[in-house]
């Protein structure tokens, strides 16, 4: 469970207090946390006054904006159709080998979480994953391998 | 951006002088520029195809001092890297072209929504907007740059909308239509990427040329990007007029490792599967819709003979399913059945009955469905029992 401390209200001053500011006050804080814990939505309910269950409401709408709990780097492998023709499989097992956990799951030290994604718009470069906000393309397993190898490194 | 010298087409990423460009649109009146833009022919880019100057029409001819412009640059279609490419090359031409739109149609404030599986483009966008503001270009339009968070029904105009104003992204009943009713209820703009970025050009250049290029009906040019087992996995602009063979074989440089070519599907995930016998015809907007497919955003995605269509087709319903918003039942429901009936066929578990069934749901959803996805969601079916049965035949049980 991450510290909210000031960060609501941080974001709510610099995006404002109305409903259309509601998607960059989470987006902010998923951008800071990478999910939103339900203290965060409660808190983000209060500050916008409105209902916690039109914040949950609009949150699970959206795909990148987690409401169950993430690792640091959040691991998002395209299934959509060019990368599943072009080894996306393999790019998966490879990723659930190095990280021992499966497709949507979190490693236990809450480093990774390896989940599946729709087209990310890389497809003449497939097979391709998100990292965070970082796209990666013309994944091998080799590669992949590497690049999972630097992102442990860095913790 | 080079077209690899097959087309002297270069229209969208051509540089052009933006400053003469604005000052020109400046001088003229807003029904002159709407005129320009209606005399080019021009028509949406994102797939729906409706002529971009009669939609600035409408919304100019309504009296009222709050008005939206607003860039759908949520391209969630997969198979599609166009709005990204355009995006990243030449942010200019997409202001411009916003800006342009606003002085027409009366107002001040846009809207870029991108998607959020884009952020380092939101960084781009906002650079650039910072540079146009720094220079003054765009007169006194303000540009906001808003993040989507991974929803494909985004794409979908009144859906977007939704998505600025802080809800669930689901599309709204129509009529009205957002150039009459849209952005917090004001008359609002809803243009692709690609179409704002084809109109500093028109302006510049006018739009007797414009209408010289490509397709009589649809004329002017078209960002493709070809995927799949093709050797020149790239993007691309061609006159409207060119056919898919030339894209394929000309542009595309054939198929992947000398194979036979199997099928090819256009418009990204919702669009037709086209074979062999039918790719003589031209991409245009009205050409494609003949043969029962479509132009949709531009994406190319080529199968070999080696590809399973089934498979293709049962993977594509999973999309669906999971991109579906859940709003209206023919689509919640139809996607879900759509992708459990062609699992079973894909594992030759499946009965003629199913394939007939599957027409019968199919063309129930695109007639029944609230909005595009839906609507669009049974056509890789519906056109692959039709161009391709035999491969369905080839797993009944």
């Amino acid at each position: 469970m991450y510290q909210l401390g000031n960060l609501v209200k941080d974001l709510s001053d610099k995006h404002g207090r109305t409903r259309e500011s509601l998607l960059p006050i989470l987006q902010g804080i998923v951008e800071k946390h990478n999910y939103l814990t339900d203290e965060a939505m409660v808190e983000v309910a209060k500050e916008l006054d409105i209902s916690a269950a039109e914040v949950y409401g609009t949150a699970s709408f959206y795909t990148f904006l987690d409401t169950q709990e993430r690792g640091k780097y959040v691991i998002r492998v395209c299934k959509t159709i060019t990368c599943s023709m072009k080894g996306k499989i393999e790019i998966l097992e490879t990723l659930e080998d190095m990280l021992k956990i499966k497709a949507g799951e979190t490693t236990s030290d809450k480093q990774f979480t390896l989940l599946e994604t729709n087209c990310i718009g890389w497809c003449h470069k497939a097979p391709a994953m998100l990292i965070n906000e970082i796209p990666y393309t013309e994944l091998t397993p080799e590669k992949v391998v590497e690049i999972i190898k630097g992102y442990m490194q860095k913790k | 951006m080079k077209n690899k010298g097959l087309n002297k087409v270069d229209l969208i990423f051509e540089k052009i002088n933006a400053e003469e460009v604005l000052k020109k649109a400046w001088e003229m009146s807003n029904q002159s520029i709407i005129q320009q833009i209606l005399d080019s022919g021009l028509k949406g880019r994102g797939g729906a195809g409706f002529p971009t100057g009669l939609k600035w029409k409408y919304t100019a001819a309504i009296d009222e001092p709050e008005k939206y412009v607003v860039c759908n640059a949520d391209e969630g279609e997969p198979g599609t890297y166009k709005d990204r490419t355009i995006m990243e090359n030449d942010p200019q031409s997409v202001l411009e072209g916003m800006a342009i739109c606003g002085y027409a149609i009366g107002a001040n404030k846009g809207y870029i929504y991108c998607r959020g599986e884009y952020p380092y483009v939101v960084d781009i966008l906002n650079q650039a907007i910072a540079q146009a503001k720094e220079k003054g270009i765009l007169g006194d339009f303000d540009i906001e740059v808003r993040m989507g968070a991974g929803a494909y029904v985004c794409g979908e105009e009144s859906a977007l909308i939704e998505s600025i104003e802080g809800n669930r992204g689901e599309p709204r009943f129509k009529p009205p239509f957002p150039p009459v009713i849209g952005l917090w209820q004001k008359p609002t703009i809803v243009n692709n990427v690609e179409t704002f970025a084809n109109i500093p050009i028109i302006l510049e250049k006018g739009a007797d040329w414009y209408k010289s290029i490509g397709a009589e009906k649809y004329p002017g040019t078209k960002v493709l990007t070809l995927t799949g087992d093709i050797n020149n996995r790239t993007v691309f602009e061609v006159p409207t007029n060119t056919t898919i063979r030339e894209v394929l074989y000309d542009f595309g440089g054939g198929i992947k490792d000398g194979k036979k070519f199997k099928a090819v599907q256009i418009g990204g995930t919702s669009g037709g599967f086209i074979p062999e016998s039918m790719l003589d015809t031209p991409i245009d907007f009205d050409s494609m819709t003949a043969i029962g497919a479509v132009l949709g955003s531009g994406a190319v995605f080529v199968m070999d003979e080696t590809r399973d269509i089934v498979n293709v087709v049962a993977r594509i319903a999973g999309f669906f399913e999971h991109e579906s918003c859940g709003k209206c039942n023919p689509c919640r429901e139809g996607t879900k059945r759509i992708h459990e009936m062609m699992e079973k066929l894909d594992a030759g578990q499946g009965s003629s009955g199913d394939l007939s069934l599957l027409e019968r749901l199919g063309t129930v959803m695109s007639k029944a469905c609230l909005c595009g996805l839906g609507q669009a969601a049974p056509a890789p079916v519906l056109t692959t029992l039709k161009n391709f049965n035999s491969e369905y035949q080839a797993k009944l049980n």
